[in-house]
């Protein structure tokens, strides 16, 4: 029994996901409602039973997985970026044929793979969950199944996806072939040993990144970023720019600082690179889009960029600064996808063009004051929370050495400053009237409110706490 | 530490100002913002009278560690204290300036203003790297708002000018203060200001920081945006930004690059110099060529804050504390000159020189302190304008004559544009009937720029004043400095009393 004790969150998770598909398959459209708040309830109650062996056991089932601190973090962004996107759709599927109750589901079954990728340590345990999360994800992205941009959005998804997890198979199988172990400790040891001369090994690592780099949307996988956001019904675009990624972000992080630790040499470029150039690409990209969910892509993948940076430090300060980057991060994209789900024509039909927005601080200033507050902390301006992580993950670059990363990056923050101001240009400075409709959610409006307090300057405080468990987390994988 | 912590309070209340403002009508926001900003100027005077300039460096310190390398650490020296008392100056006059002239979503504009002044106290009260670096970048958002929402036509174009500029110009600063707190193990301003970089390092932190700085100031070629923010601004965001906004470069030069780098700064004298020299001449040119009032004092700011630069990097007593004496003199004139600008914008609604003339005629308090004002900005003795730029050329002089020659034309243009202005528009007969019927100036205009015109007359007379508090801040200086000061060409020499000296020294050696 005391093997089961470190997996506890994730049983519970299971358990509660079967049940509530019996419900939901039963109690059809009916129960909705309920499914939800249940969902939500079951994400609560795997993120409170982290406390304890989930988080120190260590190694279990002979090491397919580990239950550590750097787990049990990514757990708790997973577990309630979750819950915020079953909240986030109340009330959004009902408008239509569909029913929602398989909805909150799905998105229990995708954050129970999320949870078993980020406390992944063999091959084997990190691809069942990477496919179990995407296979969630694909039916999520074509929920709306009579909308064609949806489908199209699930299909693009699902055949991108499947060649991404493909590269990475083919990445596990030649490290399996040139190591002879799935296990991280193993291959760690095999580069140890034997150094990143062998061909075998660097395609390995060459095609598993690859794989990663697909699933966190980085550039130059990052093509089904822009269209499935876009078609995906928006609730599931918050889920997709949160918790998958956080999830897809810390196994990266994981496999390339335990895994292959002493082959730091070999990916760090790779991972240069792809920083870069989703910092770039994601900045450059953005200007001319006019729908929000689209530009909210562009930025989920600059964003990454950021995040990569502090991996390419590759110490345990620069895992630290991708934890905290990633929880910041969530908190942000999340409040802004929900001020993106208020956003309703007066019949209370979902708009996604940003010029919709036009004299929205002079209508609902609360509201636009949100969004502000949304991105100014996405483009990293101080005295907003979201600088505070870009600063992290360029402290860990320049402390490796990498200053001429670091000084590369910070001047993609610029570039990407001008879309983010251009949203708060439109609300502030553009007149345009009452365009959109009001929203009565108490719910999410908290849910908003609490966002944005926490990335307002106010969210200083918790610096000190934060950065003492991200230290704590990372030194765990280390 | 039972004292009050009086510079928390000094940035806290226009903070909690600015909120309540948001959530109140038009009239009661600008009471509001009247009221806090005349705390702050109060709590700005105490602080003035309880500063000792020759007590620690450092005083009012506090310090709340936040945890993960940053802290709430405030501190002023005389020479924050000095810019911090032009700022809450400042304030209220600027609140004053839009009491009318804002009619458009006046609750918000207070707030900006207000978490503007915050963020300005907190830019010259902070001993933490990185809360400086907080404070110096959160300006941008409130600044962008007030250009962008109440501005002139092209408002929207400025606003993007300023925020991305000044945004570039700082992250790399940023990278630089990461590599310092790094190498110095501390983010300690005081600690960091006594730390020694290694020399090839400096040269690469003070060009990042120069980048900062330089944008911020504004030095040629980096000023473009100075003139676009500036017409479109409103009157009061023009005299905050002309006022205050431009003096962060300035204090960054003496606090960051001097004291730090100062091999680096020595380094970088004669390229300073000599964009401060093109700088004081072409922008001089380019001022008196201005159509826009407006603009050509926002050219006429690029040409003074070259004579902080030249100043600042003289290496000696009289050029640091004039470039000092330049800013709060230049913070004081172009801010009143903006004023003076809106006092008439608010009445006939143009900017243009032609749309004047005569107004001595019709407005003669006006035209008076018009007329101070410009002869304040062009350095007559017995303004503030003559004692900054005196001492600055003097200083300047002593490091290196022909940027002293180069300087000084500065001086003839700048008698040449703003003499020039002031002819076309107060004297001679009115251009236009509109201009004709102007009246005099109200109450109210004469309580905003009464002050200030106090205050420039006072710094001229009587600068000592002002020179008192930060004083001993330039001895420190100027003994973290003087090791790497660059030789002067002067080459002063003691006279010998033998006229044949020369003659004799061979034999010297037998």
């Amino acid at each position: 029994m005391n093997q089961f004790a470190p997996i506890l969150p994730e049983l519970i998770v299971t358990v509660g996901a079967i049940a509530l598909m019996m419900v939901a398959a039963f109690g059809g459209r009916r129960s909705g409602g309920f499914t939800s708040w249940a969902s939500v309830a079951v994400l609560i109650a795997a993120t409170l039973a982290l406390v304890g062996p989930p988080t120190n056991a260590g190694g279990v089932f002979g090491g397919l997985i580990t239950a550590d601190l750097f787990g049990s973090f990514g757990k708790v962004i997973i577990f309630i970026a979750s819950a915020v996107s079953i909240i986030a759709a109340h009330g959004w599927f009902e408008r239509d044929t569909e029913h929602s109750a398989e909805y909150s589901v799905l998105i229990l079954f995708s954050a129970l793979g999320g949870a078993v990728m980020v406390s992944a340590t063999s091959l084997v345990t990190l691809y069942v969950g990477l496919e179990l999360q995407s296979l969630s994800a694909y039916v999520l992205a074509s929920y709306r199944r009579t909308d064609e941009r949806s489908a199209e959005a699930g299909l693009k998804y699902f055949v991108l996806g499947a060649l991404a997890s493909g590269i990475l198979l083919y990445g596990i199988s030649l490290l399996y072939g040139f190591t002879g172990t799935m296990n991280f400790n193993g291959i760690a040891a095999a580069f140890a040993r034997e150094g990143t001369s062998s061909l075998g090994l660097l395609f390995g690592i060459v095609f598993v990144l690859a794989g990663i780099a697909f699933k966190i949307s980085a550039v130059p996988f990052h093509m089904w970023t822009p269209d499935v956001y876009e078609g995906a019904p928006t609730p599931v675009t918050a889920f997709f720019a949160s918790a998958p990624k956080v999830a897809a972000v810390l196994l990266g992080t994981r496999i390339c600082l335990d895994a292959l630790g002493p082959a730091t040499d070999a990916w760090r470029q790779i991972v240069i690179f792809a920083a870069l150039a989703s910092i770039f690409l994601g900045a450059v990209a953005a200007f001319g889009q006019t729908n929000i969910k689209r530009l909210l892509a562009y930025s989920s993948i600059n964003n990454v960029g950021f995040a990569l940076v502090g991996l390419a430090a590759g110490t345990p300060q620069g895992a630290s600064s991708v934890l905290f980057y990633m929880a910041v991060y969530v908190v942000m994209t999340l409040g802004a996808f929900l001020c993106v789900l208020w956003m309703r024509d007066k019949d209370g039909n979902p708009v996604e063009d940003i010029a919709a927005l036009s004299g929205l601080s002079q209508t609902r200033p609360a509201y636009a004051a949100a969004i502000a507050i949304f991105m100014f902390s996405l483009a990293g301006i101080p005295p907003l929370f979201g600088f505070w992580p870009k600063l992290l993950v360029f402290q860990a670059a320049v402390n490796s050495g990498l200053v001429a990363l670091a000084v590369a990056a910070i001047v993609g923050t610029v570039v990407g400053a001008y879309y983010y101001l251009r949203i708060v240009k439109v609300m502030y400075f553009d007149d345009g009237g009452e365009q959109l409709g009001r929203v009565r959610q108490p719910v999410q409006g908290t849910l908003i409110f609490l966002s944005a307090f926490a990335v307002s300057p106010l969210g200083y405080l918790l610096i000190g706490p934060l950065q003492s468990i991200t230290d704590r987390a990372a030194g765990s994988i280390f | 530490m039972t004292e009050l912590p009086l510079l928390t309070l000094l940035i806290g209340i226009p903070l909690i100002a600015g909120l309540v403002c948001l959530f109140v009508s038009a009239n009661a926001a600008r009471w509001t913002a009247l009221i806090a900003t005349l705390i702050d100027f109060a709590i700005g005077a105490y602080l003035w009278a309880a500063f000792d300039p020759s007590g620690p460096q450092w005083q009012f310190v506090e310090n709340l560690p936040l945890g993960g390398g940053i802290s709430w650490a405030l501190g002023i020296d005389g020479i924050a204290l000095v810019l911090i008392m032009l700022s809450v100056f400042l304030m209220p006059i600027c609140i004053g300036a839009s009491w009318r002239a804002i009619t458009k979503r006046v609750p918000e504009y207070m707030a900006a203003f207000l978490l503007m002044e915050a963020l300005m106290l907190g830019v010259f009260a902070a001993q933490d790297l990185f809360l400086f670096y907080v404070f110096f970048e959160g300006g941008l958002i409130p600044m962008y708002l007030i250009i962008g929402i109440w501005g002139g036509a092209e408002r929207i174009k400025a606003s993007y000018k300023f925020f991305l500029y000044t945004l570039f110009g700082s992250v790399l600063m940023l990278i630089a203060m990461i590599y310092m707190a790094l190498e110095a193990g501390t983010t300690s301003i005081p600690a960091l200001m006594a730390y020694d970089f290694p020399v090839d390092a400096q040269k690469w932190l003070w060009l990042a920081f120069f980048a900062s700085f330089a944008v911020k100031m504004p030095m040629w070629p980096v000023h473009t945006w100075l003139p676009d923010a500036h017409v479109q601004a409103p009157t009061a965001g023009s005299v905050i930004l002309a006022g205050v906004l431009l003096k962060m470069g300035g204090y960054g030069f003496i606090r960051f690059s001097l004291p730090m780098f100062p091999e680096g700064s020595a380094m970088y004298v004669p390229f300073v110099f000599v964009l401060s020299g093109i700088a004081v001449v072409y922008t001089s040119l380019v001022a008196l060529v201005q159509r826009d009032m407006k603009k050509l004092i926002a050219y006429s700011s690029v040409a003074h804050m070259a004579f902080v630069t030249f100043g600042l990097f003289a290496f000696n007593r009289q050029g640091i504390e004039g470039a000092m004496i330049v800013m709060l003199s230049h913070g004081l004139v172009s801010g009143a000159l903006f004023l003076v600008v809106g006092v008439i914008y608010d009445r006939l609604h143009t900017r243009e020189i032609e749309a004047y003339g005569g107004l001595s005629n019709n407005m003669p308090g006006y035209a008076l302190l018009f007329m101070l004002f410009t002869m304040a900005s062009v350095g007559l003795p017995g303004t503030s304008g003559f004692v900054g730029e005196f001492l600055s050329l003097v200083g300047t002089y002593k490091a290196s004559s022909w940027a002293a020659i180069v300087a000084t034309t500065g001086i003839i243009l700048g008698a040449a544009y703003m003499l020039w202005l002031y002819w076309r528009i107060a004297f001679g007969v009115a251009r236009t009937e509109g201009a004709a019927a102007m009246k005099d100036l109200d109450m109210r205009e004469w309580w905003l720029l009464g002050p200030i015109a106090a205050g420039v007359l006072w710094m001229g007379v009587y600068p000592e004043s002002f020179l008192r508090p930060f004083r001993a801040d330039v001895d420190r200086l100027l003994e973290r400095v003087e090791r790497a000061a660059p030789a002067g060409d002067m080459a002063l020499t003691k006279g010998k009393p033998q006229p044949q000296a020369e003659h004799h020294a061979p034999e010297a050696g037998h």
